[in-house]
């Protein structure tokens, strides 16, 4: 009997404090025919040595390839004691901060994770988190509908440059609430936003406009030029951000004439591993104007009754368990742990760390965009400013190149032409921090010969 | 103290980095930062010992008794874990190909399998990343359904006045406007009322059941024909699942679609506010709705779903597979119970509850519902207290805190006054249940002698009770260099 830790004896003396003679005289309010008899999908209960044994091997066959995909996903160095304190029980088993006297620990990291965003982005407020990067793009999409009251028509500009399943989840969120999301074009030599497309909204009643740094592409978009021409139609500015790049990168909170309204993105760069596409955080901050429609927990810091600094879960009257069918969001649980992983991690790598981490994985792979462009049949699509992602174009089917690599336990990016009809044989590859000369040398081996 | 009060600039830790690489020349100035972010500089050694110190001002599952009624605080097994963050599990890219994923994906697809077994579904999908992630799945897939039959007049989503507030707010998200139903004093739902409120405009009815008043749902069979003989279709939110585990099945009492909580249930950790996992099953008809991704097997090959599979999908929730870690987690601890530990769940979730509640009445306090059988959890109101001695609930659970308890839910469901919903799990031992059913009582005879003594507890936290108005007024929500609380 796996957890639960009654003998017999005590379970005979609880039955006669309740005054019935079985468990079963509990579930009598039940009808009958109800009660199942038992599961046929669920095998016998295993013990601790054989879970080890079955996982060991589950865990084996995978194989753990050399990964040059990115795509929303990325490889990082995540320092031992990110993960070794995050699952210190008192982080890892402790439920959301409602009784803060008894939750400060996690309030306070929450606190110091928001100070953390706010910095890296250059916004002025951050929540303690979103489930992922896609529905954090969701969320800031509502909430700028909520806050531009200059705007009625609920249409929202997003560039095909944008993360096609990001914008896939917000279509999946959003639908139900009249909002229309317009595909911008994107400049088929460079892959950013059109700036032409753009301006043919100029005049138009537009809610607001997403626009991604480093683009899905890798490449980087002319930020400051969008935000300011957005500001001067009443557009509000949704910028998707990766939270690595910023240690870098001009942060969204000064691009442009006044900076974006709402910056977003999934904190996954920042300690939590692939791990097969979560749990990862999404990460949303705003400006002061937009914090009171911002969905999801906030922290505030203020006083106790002796006047001792203290954290709180602050202006929750937004929120579902006060406001119900009027919130600004459904979202309740969110992704905590990740965060208190993500706001160690963090500390440890410090700005100088995160810096360095960016400026490698930024040379990582301009030393793979070098050493594939070398290849026969490799060409680079768009050759501009990037950000730890390329786009190459080879002379053979993307999907039997990528087989064959497989076959080689190498993993050789992302296959473009599924959600980019016209990026035929195209292929998104990525090189971190991790991913060194003799991993690319691999790699670039491998290509040339599939490629043969 | 802040982890940026123990920064010092110029402190480099160049352990975890590679070092000296130059700012790029082949990105314009234009695009690049020009003063480095605000982040803490301090060595391993700080952080090490900050975050440590920060983690023991917390109660834990781990550290205390944690009876928060609607959230299933149950023993998480380290093994879970453990094996969840297995380098191949860890390292595996979401986007890996199919051969290189049979490992994770064999996992997955029995997963699937179980949990459809366990709530007596046809389908399961495990994209959603929480509860009210999976609510949004379901009531987006109702809405899916009514609109691919043609029936577009639906607007109205039904909720019992009992009922979590995501329930409501999900409606909302999904565009349609919500009508609640009242609740009888013995904890069923109003039948009278909810025969007055259907009819062609409903599109469904979201129910917890168990409900959130720690009763069973006598007449569900009753209310699913209520709402099936008008068109609608049947919403379970599986919060309470942990009452009724390996008894009886969601699906057999008439439901369509259902969310599972695995971070309650399922005993995945809840990591001071998440991630979650809210996957979500439904009955036959509702197959070709679920959202993307799933995993098939064919032979002995384990495949993801194509729209082929779920031709009128309601898309994807998240950018890959929603919580897969949490997945896995969940995935170990069905597997460590089995069947017949699964049983035990249910049973022993309730006995622990009814016993619970037969020594508090025994020792003077009021039941809320006193004449039926709790499931896994039950209401305790202190609107007495609150009468005759000025205490509320709130003040018995901050004292509680000074006892070493964490204090159970409290002011929900909103319509019993000063209530204290309580919810023990099976996992808790007989002594501990004995030790809390104590403290209560002494907080009780404190409020008898020394009312004015529980208005300002708890005294022994790191903190005491914390100004709210002026968090909410004077908005702080992040640290710089000049701000000071």
């Amino acid at each position: 009997m796996p957890f639960v830790p009654h003998t017999e004896e005590e379970i005979n003396e609880m039955l006669s404090v309740i005054g019935i003679d079985s468990i079963d005289n509990l579930f009598d309010e039940i009808p009958a025919h109800l009660k199942i008899k038992g599961l046929e999908k669920v095998p016998a209960g295993l013990n601790e040595m054989s879970i080890n044994r079955l996982m060991q091997q589950r865990a084996a066959k995978d194989g753990q390839p050399l990964c040059f995909i990115g795509a929303g996903s990325y490889d990082h160095h995540i320092p031992a004691a990110v993960w070794q304190i995050t699952t210190r029980g008192e982080y890892y088993t402790a439920y959301t901060p409602y009784q803060a006297e008894a939750s400060q620990g996690t309030l306070q990291l929450t606190y110091e994770f928001q100070s953390m965003m706010t910095a890296l982005t250059g916004m002025d407020a951050s929540n303690a988190s979103l489930y992922d990067g896609a529905t954090a793009m969701a969320e800031a999409v509502l909430m700028a509908v909520r806050s531009n009251r200059k705007s009625k028509s609920r249409k929202i500009l997003v560039p095909r440059s944008v993360n096609p399943t990001y914008k896939h989840v917000t279509e999946t969120i959003v639908k139900h609430q009249n909002i229309e999301l317009v595909d911008v074009e994107i400049d088929s030599t460079t892959s950013k936003a059109s700036m032409d497309a753009l301006k043919a909204f100029s005049g138009e009643d537009i809610t607001a406009v997403v626009i991604s740094q480093p683009n899905f592409f890798g490449t980087l978009e002319d930020v400051d030029a969008i935000t300011t021409w957005a500001h001067e139609n009443n557009i509000v500015v949704i910028a998707v951000v990766n939270p690595l790049s910023l240690a870098i990168l001009k942060p969204p909170g000064i691009w442009g004439d006044n900076g974006a309204d709402i910056a977003v993105g999934d904190g996954q760069p920042l300690g939590a591993p692939m791990s097969s596409g979560g749990p990862y955080y999404g990460i949303m901050t705003c400006k002061k104007a937009f914090v009171r429609q911002m969905p999801g927990r906030i922290v505030g810091r203020t006083v106790d009754q002796e006047g001792r600094e203290g954290f709180v879960l602050t202006l929750q009257a937004r929120e579902q368990h006060i406001r119900r069918s009027k919130a600004t969001s459904n979202i309740c649980t969110n992704q905590g742990l990740v965060v208190t992983a993500s706001t160690i991690h963090m500390s440890l790598l410090g700005p100088e760390g995160l810096k360095q981490t960016a400026l490698s994985c930024h040379s990582n792979t301009q030393k793979l965009v070098e050493k594939l462009s070398a290849i026969d049949g490799v060409e680079i699509v768009f050759d501009q400013p990037r950000f730890h992602e390329a786009v190459i174009k080879i002379n053979k089917s993307a999907a039997d190149v990528l087989a064959k690599l497989a076959e080689q336990n190498i993993l050789g990016g992302l296959d473009l032409s599924a959600d980019y009809p016209e990026m035929k044989d195209c292929i998104l590859v990525c090189a971190t921090e991790l991913r060194i000369a003799e991993d690319i040398e691999i790699f670039a081996t491998a290509l040339a010969a599939a490629l043969k | 103290m802040l982890i940026f009060e123990h920064s010092a600039s110029g402190r480099k830790t160049k352990i975890q980095s590679t070092s000296g690489n130059e700012m790029p020349t082949d990105i314009p100035a234009s695009l690049l930062r020009d003063e480095k972010p605000g982040l803490p500089e301090v060595s391993e050694m700080q952080a090490v010992r900050h975050y440590t110190s920060l983690s023991q001002k917390n109660f834990s599952i781990d550290t205390h008794f944690y009876p928060l009624g609607s959230c299933t605080m149950k023993h998480n097994p380290r093994v879970c874990n453990s094996l969840a963050m297995l380098p191949g599990f860890l390292s595996r890219h979401p986007l890996a190909p199919e051969k290189l994923s049979q490992g994770f994906m064999e996992c997955m697809y029995e997963l699937q399998e179980m949990l459809c077994d366990v709530t007596g579904m046809a389908g399961f999908s495990l994209a959603p990343m929480a509860g009210a992630q999976g609510e949004f799945a379901g009531i987006a897939m109702i809405r899916a359904y009514h609109d691919a039959n043609g029936d577009t007049e639906r607007k109205e989503i039904l909720v019992p006045d009992a009922a979590h507030g995501t329930n409501p707010a999900t409606a909302t998200m999904c565009g349609y406007t919500v009508k609640e139903i009242s609740t009888l004093a013995n904890g069923d739902v109003d039948i009278d009322v909810l025969k007055e409120a259907v009819g062609p405009q409903t599109a469904g009815l979201m129910l917890t059941n168990p409900s959130t008043l720690g009763v069973f749902e006598r007449r569900i069979e009753e209310i699913a024909k209520i709402i099936h003989d008008v068109g609608g279709l049947l919403y379970y939110d599986g919060a309470n699942l942990n009452a009724i585990l390996g008894k009886i099945r969601p699906g057999d009492m008439g439901f369509d679609v259902i969310h599972s909580n695995l971070h309650k249930t399922f005993s995945t950790p809840h990591g001071g506010g998440g991630p979650g996992s809210g996957a979500i099953g439904v009955a036959e008809r509702l197959k070709p709705f679920m959202p993307m991704p799933g995993v098939k097997k064919i032979g002995n090959e384990f495949q993801w779903l194509t729209e082929e599979d779920c031709p009128h999908s309601i898309g994807r929730m998240s950018a890959f597979f929603g919580n897969p870690g949490v997945l896995l987690r969940a995935y170990i601890y069905m597997r460590l119970l089995g069947a017949e530990g699964m049983q035990r769940v249910g049973e022993f979730a309730t006995l622990n509850a009814n016993y619970m509640m037969a020594q508090l009445k025994a020792r003077g306090f009021e039941a809320a519902i006193p004449d039926r059988y709790a499931s896994h959890e039950f209401i305790i109101t202190l609107k007495k207290q609150a009468k005759e001695l000025n205490v509320s609930a709130m003040d018995f659970a901050k004292r509680l805190l000074d006892l070493g308890y964490h204090a159970p839910t409290t002011y929900f469901p909103l319509l019993v006054p000063e209530c204290l919903l309580i919810e023990p799990t099976e996992s808790e031992a007989k002594e501990m249940l004995d030790g809390f059913v104590e403290a209560l009582v002494q907080v009780q005879q404190e409020a008898e002698t020394d009312a004015d003594m529980l208005h300002n507890a708890p005294y022994t936290m790191p903190v005491n009770r914390l100004d709210e108005v002026r968090a909410a007024k004077q908005l702080d929500l992040a640290w710089s260099a000049e701000s000071k609380a």
